[in-house]
């Protein structure tokens, strides 16, 4: 394989901005996936539903609405050009806000699920060991859903890397910037050089197959039980 | 305001189960919530340990308050010890770990005023020192437990609450784990809320009996005041006996048997190895006292005492009747058949004589 510069580029971008977003998803995603697990709140169903909904929409129309919220005229575009800022989309930063809401539901649910099948008994015991909420949550939460996160980041990751219409909508086509690797291979189809496209391609297959297989391998049950279907 | 009680009055409602309970309990000494599955007795622990939010709660240990209308301290607030019925180790820490968590978030004993339970003396105590380095998966059913009550109590806790620690071991595993409830019990000056439905632990363990059914406490006092009851509430049918505190005053070698002294009389049995002036429990089944009006030297019944009949009912089964009597400040039940009863002539201030065949230390 002889990847251009561009290629290079396109693939350094992509694993950034993955990372960045696993990141913070596991940050963001884990006190909203503890809430879910626990909460007896009216607004349970429709958090979930909410934090869902990423699943089933179809990227353009999640692209659609972060446009026009990030955009000059939207409620962040106001805030972040009031803060000297400038504006979201075609930016890296914008492309990392949009990924993190599209991959959201993909790290929340293998949390959810982890912490939930832990049950009550564990927390219990902790609180007769005088353990206080957040206490229990570091010192037997997080260890016991590790199998969880570790699912949750792969497939955070995983998904991330593999979004197209987002970036699309959001990004556009900046090198450097906001292209990855699938806008890249898309541009190389609409030149007609289908043997540049054929390289990227394969090694996404590769990589994805690799994610997948080390996930089966290492964590059969958090993979399989982690409700996630995209 | 000091007292040495536990004060508790509870009222929880579920869909298909009430509990009501209004109780008070010594806070000393093993008290045992007796009951058959389904009576309310864990449900009544959860609400001590506060795991248990009851709709209406008042309880305070010793004078302080863990529960009043609104005010509700939270489990992990109270000082208290607790072992699950089933194991309840931490799966990601190995046994050791296990009983660090609990030093490190030990109740100071500065505050709590009682002598510290140190790691070394809870290991001994439990017999646990070559298991620590173990993953909970890798011990025995008996060791994960004995593992738990070290863990339990290095939390230094002022009221130990125990939730049918045995009932989910097999007959070796239970009487594994027996001798180390009552060490502990002996050894540590510490008041312990014990849930059981088997009448074998609470010979053994209790010193105050809650006998409970459907999510109600029947009747509460001591073990010998409620024990020998005719009328205890819960039928235990070949289990019904006494439990008898004694000292050991005599140790005949050439017999291997051994005397032991209680408040009304004393009895020999078969030599248990306890050293003279031990304090000991005996265990006599209402089944092995029969009753004749003559003392007999020509029969094998070596415990023969003189006893006065206090009264009679019909037990369980028409054919049979329980007979409470008194031997000094103690009181025996013997079960005879109604028949046997009637040709004696039992009645109440009858002297009669009580044959005991058969008198175990537990």
């Amino acid at each position: 394989m002889n990847f251009t510069d561009a290629d290079l580029a396109a693939i350094w971008l992509t694993l950034k901005l993955a990372t960045v977003v696993t990141l913070l998803l596991l940050l963001i995603g884990t006190p909203i996936a503890w809430w879910l697990a626990n909460t007896r709140s009216r607004w349970k169903n429709p958090v979930s539903a909410l934090v869902a909904l990423p699943i089933v929409l179809p990227p353009s129309v999640i692209g659609f609405y972060l446009l026009v919220f990030m955009g000059p005229n939207g409620p962040l575009g106001h805030l972040t050009q009031t803060l000297g800022l400038g504006t979201l989309p075609f930016t890296f930063e914008g492309l990392v806000l949009a990924s993190l809401v599209y991959s959201l539901p993909f790290v929340v649910q293998p949390i959810q699920n982890a912490i939930e099948a832990l049950g009550q008994r564990p927390l219990e015991v902790a609180a007769t060991l005088r353990a206080s909420p957040l206490d229990t949550f570091f010192s037997v939460v997080l260890p016991q859903a590790r199998p969880g996160l570790l699912t949750a980041a792969v497939l955070g990751f995983a998904h991330t890397v593999g979004e197209f219409g987002v970036v699309l909508m959001i990004g556009g086509n900046i090198p450097g910037e906001t292209r990855v690797v699938s806008v890249q291979i898309y541009d190389h189809v609409e030149a007609l050089d289908y043997s540049s496209a054929h390289e990227l391609s394969l090694l996404m297959v590769g990589f994805s197959f690799m994610v997948l297989l080390l996930l089966y391998t290492f964590n059969p049950r958090a993979a399989f039980s982690s409700g996630v279907k995209s | 305001m000091t007292s040495d009680q536990i004060e508790a009055q509870f009222n929880l409602s579920y869909p298909d189960f009430t509990l009501d309970v209004n109780l008070s309990l010594p806070a000393r000494g093993v008290s045992v919530l007796f009951g058959h599955s389904g009576s309310g007795k864990t449900s009544l622990l959860r609400c001590f340990a506060g795991l248990e939010r009851p709709q209406f709660g008042e309880l305070s240990f010793k004078g302080e308050s863990w529960q009043a209308g609104k005010q509700f301290l939270p489990a992990h607030k109270r000082p208290i010890g607790y072992v699950f019925q089933e194991a309840s180790l931490f799966s990601h820490l190995s046994a050791k770990d296990n009983l660090n968590y609990a030093i490190k978030r030990a109740i100071k004993t500065s505050e709590s005023g009682s002598p510290q339970i140190e790691r070394e003396q809870a290991i001994e105590l439990l017999g646990i020192g070559n298991l620590l380095e173990r993953q909970p998966h890798q011990l025995s059913g008996g060791e994960r437990q004995r593992v738990a009550i070290a863990r339990a109590l290095l939390i230094q806790p002022q009221l130990l609450l125990m939730d049918e620690p045995l009932a989910a071991l097999d007959l070796p595993r239970k009487l594994e784990i027996l001798p180390y409830l009552e060490r502990l019990k002996r050894q540590l000056d510490l008041p312990i809320i014990y849930v059981s439905h088997s009448p074998d632990e609470v010979a053994r363990l209790a010193d105050y009996l809650v006998a409970m059914e459907q999510g109600r406490a029947l009747c509460s006092g001591s073990l010998s005041e409620t024990l020998s009851q005719l009328d205890f509430p819960l039928k235990l049918g070949e289990d019904t006996s006494v439990v008898l505190e004694g000292i050991v005053t005599e140790r005949d070698r050439t017999w291997k048997l051994t005397r032991v002294q209680f408040d009304g009389g004393h009895v020999w049995l078969r030599d248990s190895g306890h050293a003279i002036h031990s304090e000991v429990r005996v265990r006599i089944l209402a089944r092995d006292i029969s009753l004749a009006k003559a003392p007999h030297d020509d029969t094998s019944i070596i415990n023969t005492l003189a006893a006065e009949v206090v009264e009679i009912i019909t037990d369980e089964h028409e054919g049979l009747s329980l007979v409470r009597l008194k031997v000094g400040n103690t009181y025996l039940i013997s079960r005879v058949t109604r028949r046997s009863a009637h040709l004696l002539g039992l009645q109440q201030g009858l002297t009669i004589w009580a044959q005991i065949k058969s008198v175990a230390v537990i």
